[in-house]
Order: structure tokens, then C-alpha cells, then sequence
């Protein structure tokens, strides 16, 4: 293994802590009908999110798309204000305006995630020539799905970066699927979303989303070239959702996919994968990895029983937002 | 200290005092540094402050509005300008899902998008069905977007540098028939306060609310009626669209029983018939003829001068509600005479193409 052991355990913590997160959701979301928004759980892509997170500094900018969850808190987003926000609560990182397709952390330079397709591009490449103009050597990452390519404000957006050479990173994670709209109507076959941003003329690679180790090296050469001023740089992920498009449940029953894919893409599962790696490389014993299963399972279930005890919001038109409750 | 200058002088002062004041101020558009800088409001900007902070960009109103939103969160002010309000409508994802939403959707926890968005539109000379669009009225209905629109050069100097500075995002309204609009100019940082009318004529016998263009034809047919006949109306000019200055329309309404709304822009669904709702909720009792507005037809603009002779509202037309809502009979022929039969361009100095 080409990285340390505290980075390796990093980046299987992220990963812990972004699945129990999105697990938990999908345990108490019909049983409990308090989480009253659409949320759409990123399950089976965590390793992507864990290795930005981790590769990116913190003052590094990050913006979001509607599956945001992952990226939030691999960024190192605050989890009882993302669980809180879910809730609808006072207490949430938006202050119960956002719900789950709304979040920011600024803190942590998690500038915001919203829910329409490529929305955050632009956004994205702003702060990339606020950077530029600022002269410091901080980095925009924006997160995209693979549908955002098919948005005109995405080569509207690329072109722009590859044009002004600003420090961005685009990370594009393709999980096939639109909604219930596969990859193969929306897009031709045979054609990779990297190499046609490769003719916009920015440098675009392409790699396994499944693989933690393998992501991670990936955005990690690609922020030390933005960071050297080489100008963007575009990373292709390939992944797959394991949930519903939107919502807690599953639907490989409804037939727009088959049951069959979505075992074979289970076997590639990242946390489990890298979970053996680390063993077999005696990074950690089977003791420290259950240790960190009941503490991150336990940080979980914390921030929901503190979302639950939180104060709704009370609503006003001008809500002047001085001061947010934390 | 003040100079004269033009209404498109006074919005290249404002801009080159905004970028002199605050070195996170950048101003970029379609043209911006070109030979002819926007109809002169950006000529010697680029000259002046670099090519970093006043460019030309790529034809993606998309995007760079998105990408003046996010420059915005990191402490930019961009100003962006598009040479026709038609083109920016490109733009309403990245206006309406993100600008006008960001300060609410985050709780006010992701900042509030300091943006100024200068929007220029056309009248007459053929412009038509897409370099006329006068659009307020759906700016001006989505919460979170402040929208204004001056009348004079020196409104518009004032006004463009409280918009930059400003906290949200806003919409600057320039019409192109008062771009050579003359007058007296205050020099340096010379600032307005947003969501302030102006009252430009003060009468009793009627209140004209009135916007942008519009207000240059009512002067005339106020001046003429007061000179000719002793009518003697208010005439206030919104100059910001969003917020509305209702204490001063509904003082003043409630003072003459009579409302006449002078809109650029389509009739059905528009500022005129806002103004007038809220009025009727307001000064009900007040009321001594029925309230009337003066729009533009609901129907896409015409090209031709021949089709667009009937379409806009001039002094004339006004001249004569004017009269009919007070029951006076006047001969406005000489106000026809001194407006001229040109209706197809603003003055001598309005040479075209656009």
C-alpha cells in the first residue's frame, strides 16, 4: 500500500462514518416519519467522498450536488448539524431551511450542495477565480454526477475553468443511473464522459470509485498539479448507488435495473474491500476495526438523539439569520 | 463637487468608482472592454483596473452567472452586464435556483451572494420580439432578488453603487432610451439608498407611479397639463422595483383619490397591477375614480415602426388618461407637436443599430 497507516485509517473512518450515517437514515426513516424531506443516500459510494475529503485541505472549497451526504462529511462537515438539518430541526447546518439537499459547513469549506443537476457547477468555478483573484493557493472541488454532463452550464463551466487556468477539481462519479434513467439512453455507448472533457482541452482521468486507495491517489496527483497552477483537472468515477434513487428502500425489483447488477456491484463493496486490505496489511487488528464500528455506530446514533430532542425553528419571511442557534 | 455627464457616463463613473473603492469589486460581460464599451459604460474600465479584473467572456450567461455567484461567496462583488436583457434570460437557473435562494436555503450560513446583474433593454428602431423585453415584473415576483431601475444619470450613478455594494444579489435595469440622458452628477462615492421612490412633480389632483423609460414621457405630459390646463399631478418614480417604496405610493394616492401606473412592460400579471392591488387594499376609502394602468399590449413586441407606433404608451396617451380620469377636456395637440411624430427612437443622438 502506497499511503500510511493513519491516512489508511482515515479514510476507512470516513468511510464507517458516512455508511452508519446513511444506514441509519434508511433504518429510521419509514419508522420514525420525522426525517420529512427528500434524501437521497449515497450507500456504495463512500470511498470517493472519503478520499476527497481526506486529499483536500480543509480551507479547500467543496460544493454538491442533491446526494450530498457523503461529500459533507468527508469533508469533515459536523454530523449532528447534518442529521439535525434532515430533521427539519433549529439546530441544523442550514437552520431547517435546506433539509437534506441543502448542506454547508463553512467551517470546513463545505460551501454548499444543492438539488438541481449541475447547479453547483458554476458555483464551483466561482470560487476556483475568487481563488485566482485572492492569489491564494487554495482549490474549488466540485461534485458532480455523471447526468451533470449532460447540462450545458457543465461545458459552459469546464470551458471557463480551462480558459481563466483556475484551481478547480471536478470529481465526477458515475453510478449509471439518472434517476431511473439509465446511462446508455442519456449518453452514447462506448463513449467516456472523461475523454469528451478531454476535448474542452482540460486533462481528465479515469478511475474505480469502488477503490479507496485508488480514488484517493487519484484526486490527490490531481490537487498537487491544480495546486503547482497547472489549471483544472477533471476525475471520472466509476460507482453505483446501492438505495433508491430517493429514499430509504430499495428498487431493483421495479425494473429499471436488475437485481443481479446490483449483487455484482455489491461484491465491490468499498468498505468491505478495504476493510480485508487493511487487515491483510495488518494496518489494523479485527479489534481495533470493531472498536471503530461501535464508536462510529454510537456517533450515529448520538446525533440522531440529539436531533430529535432539538428545537424546530419558528418560521419568518425575513429571518434576518444574525444568529443561528448552533 | 458634480460634473454633467450622461446617464451611460454616470454608470461608468459608478463603476470606476466601485472597483477604485473595493479591490474585490470585477466587472465583466459581453463587450465589456470592447472598442465601443457597452454603449460607452465600461469604455477605459479595463485600461484602468486590468484584465483581471475587468474581461470580456465566453457566450455562457449560464455559467458565469454561477460564477459570479460563487466568486460572490469568497468575498468578490462581480458586476456582469449584458447588452440585452432577452440574452440574460439564459441565465434564470443559476438567477433563480441559486442567487436569489442562497442567503434562505443555507439558513444564512453560506453568505448572501453580493452580486450586481446590469441588464440593458431596447425599445423602438426595431428591436423586436428579443432586444426589448422589459422583464421587472419577474425579477421583481422572486423573493431574495432586489430589482432596480433608474430614470436620471445621476439616479443611476447613486443607485448602481449601493446594488454593488449591497448584500444580496441584484438586478440593475438599464433602459436603453435614457442612456444619453444629461444632468448634474455627484463626483467620488455618491450613493442612493435602495428601495427609495423619487417624487419628481408634486400635485394634488392625481399620482402617477411610474418606472424607468416611462417616466420621461410622463414628465412631459405632467409639465404640458400643469403649464396648459392647472392640473397638477404627483409624479413618483420607483426606481426600485423590489423593494417597493409603498409608504410614498400610498401616501401619495391617499392624498389625490386618484392612481394612474405607468409600466414598461406587459399588462397582465405586471408591477402596474401589483401597485394597484396594494393600493386598493390600502387607500380603499381614498379611491375617487377607478385606479388605471398603462402597459404594453400582451403580445410579443413587433419589429416594424409601423406595428410598433400603436404598441408603446408616449405622453400623449398619457396626457389624454390623464385628462379622462379627471373629466377635463384639453387640446393636446401642441404636446403631440412637441414630442414629434418619431416614435421609433428616443432623440437625434439615437442613431441605432441597437
Amino acid at each position: 500500500m502506497t499511503i500510511d497507516k493513519t491516512t489508511a485509517i482515515q479514510l476507512y473512518s470516513k468511510m464507517l462514518l458516512i455508511r452508519y450515517c446513511e444506514e441509519t437514515i434508511a433504518v429510521r426513516y419509514h419508522l420514525e416519519k420525522k426525517m420529512r424531506c427528500p434524501t437521497h443516500l449515497c450507500t456504495g459510494q463512500e470511498a470517493v467522498a472519503a478520499a476527497a475529503g481526506q486529499a483536500l485541505r480543509q480551507d479547500d472549497f467543496a460544493v454538491s450536488t442533491h446526494r450530498a451526504h457523503g461529500h459533507y462529511l468527508g469533508k469533515g462537515g459536523d454530523l449532528n448539524r447534518m442529521i439535525a438539518e434532515i430533521y427539519g430541526k433549529k439546530s441544523g447546518c442550514s437552520g431547517g431551511w435546506g433539509g437534506s439537499m441543502h448542506l454547508v459547513d463553512r467551517s470546513v469549506g463545505f460551501i454548499g450542495s444543492t438539488a438541481i443537476v449541475a447547479g453547483t457547477i458554476p458555483v464551483g468555478v466561482g470560487l476556483g477565480l475568487s481563488i485566482k483573484l485572492k492569489k491564494t493557493d487554495q482549490i474549488s472541488c466540485v461534485f458532480l454526477g455523471d447526468a451533470a454532463t449532460e447540462e450545458g452550464v457543465f461545458y459552459e463551466s469546464v470551458n471557463f475553468a480551462v480558459l481563466k487556468k483556475l484551481p478547480v477539481l471536478f470529481i465526477c462519479e458515475n453510478n449509471l443511473y439518472s434517476v431511473y434513467s439509465p446511462l446508455k439512453v442519456r449518453q452514447p455507448e462506448g463513449r467516456s464522459i472523461a475523454s469528451m472533457v478531454q476535448g474542452i482541452g482540460c486533462p481528465a482521468v479515469n478511475g474505480n470509485g469502488n477503490d479507496v486507495i485508488e480514488s484517493y491517489e487519484k484526486i490527490s496527483k490531481a490537487i498537487d498539479s491544480i495546486r503547482n497552477g497547472n489549471g483544472p483537472v477533471f476525475l471520472e468515477f466509476s460507482t453505483y448507488r446501492w438505495r433508491e434513487h430517493c429514499g430509504p428502500d430499495f428498487d431493483n425489483h421495479i425494473g429499471y435495473r436488475s437485481g443481479k447488477e446490483f449483487e455484482e456491484w455489491k461484491t465491490k463493496d468499498p468498505i468491505e474491500a478495504f476493510e480485508q486490505k487493511i487487515l491483510s496489511d495488518e494496518i489494523a487488528d479485527k479489534n481495533m476495526i470493531n472498536e471503530l464500528k461501535t464508536e462510529t455506530q454510537s456517533r450515529v446514533d448520538n446525533a440522531f438523539n440529539l436531533a430529535e430532542l432539538a428545537e424546530f425553528p419558528e418560521f419568518s419571511s425575513n429571518p434576518g439569520f444574525e444568529e443561528i442557534a448552533r | 463637487m458634480s460634473r454633467t455627464m450622461t446617464f451611460s457616463q454616470a454608470v461608468n463613473d459608478a463603476l470606476s468608482t466601485a472597483m477604485q473603492v473595493d479591490n474585490n469589486v470585477i466587472c465583466y460581460g459581453l463587450g465589456i472592454p470592447d472598442p465601443k464599451g457597452v454603449f460607452g459604460t465600461s469604455l477605459g474600465l479595463q485600461d484602468k483596473f486590468g484584465s483581471e479584473r475587468v474581461f470580456d467572456m465566453p457566450c455562457s450567461e449560464n455559467a458565469m452567472t454561477g460564477i459570479a455567484i460563487g466568486a460572490s461567496l469568497n468575498g468578490i462583488r462581480p458586476v456582469m452586464t449584458h447588452q440585452r436583457l432577452d440574452f440574460f434570460l439564459l441565465a434564470m437557473d443559476q438567477l433563480i435556483n441559486n442567487a436569489s435562494n442562497w442567503k434562505y436555503m443555507f439558513g444564512g450560513n453560506s453568505g448572501s451572494v453580493p452580486i450586481t446583474i446590469r441588464l440593458i433593454m431596447g425599445r423602438g428602431w426595431g428591436q423586436g420580439p428579443t432586444h426589448s423585453q422589459s422583464l421587472h415584473s419577474w425579477f421583481a415576483h422572486v423573493p431574495g432578488l432586489k430589482v432596480v431601475s433608474p430614470t436620471t444619470a445621476k439616479d443611476a450613478k447613486g443607485l448602481l453603487l449601493s446594488s454593488i455594494f449591497d448584500d444580496g444579489p441584484v438586478i440593475f435595469l438599464e433602459h436603453r432610451w435614457l442612456h444619453n440622458h444629461t444632468e448634474e452628477v455627484p463626483e467620488g462615492d455618491f450613493r442612493l439608498p435602495l428601495g427609495k421612490a423619487s417624487l419628481l412633480r408634486e400635485g394634488n389632483n392625481l399620482s402617477v407611479i411610474s418606472m424607468s423609460y416611462m417616466t420621461v414621457e410622463a414628465i412631459h405630459a405632467i409639465d404640458y397639463l400643469h403649464k396648459t390646463s392647472d392640473i397638477n399631478c404627483d409624479l413618483i418614480d420607483l426606481r426600485s422595483i423590489n423593494p417597493i417604496d409603498w409608504e410614498t405610493i400610498f401616501n401619495s394616492v391617499c392624498k389625490t383619490g386618484r392612481l394612474l401606473v405607468l409600466d414598461s412592460g406587459w399588462e397582465t400579471l405586471s408591477v402596474a397591477g401589483e401597485i394597484i392591488a396594494r393600493c386598493a387594499i390600502e387607500c380603499f376609502d381614498s379611491f375617487k375614480c377607478p385606479p388605471v394602468r398603462m402597459a404594453l399590449p400582451d403580445c410579443p413586441t413587433p419589429t416594424s415602426c409601423a406595428l410598433t407606433k400603436n404598441y408603446y404608451k408616449e405622453a400623449v396617451d398619457i396626457g389624454q388618461t390623464i385628462t379622462k380620469m379627471l373629466g377635463i377636456k384639453t387640446d393636446l395637440e401642441p404636446l403631440i407637436k412637441m414630442r414629434g411624430t418619431n416614435h421609433d427612437v428616443p432623440g437625434d443622438w439615437f442613431k441605432g443599430p441597437f
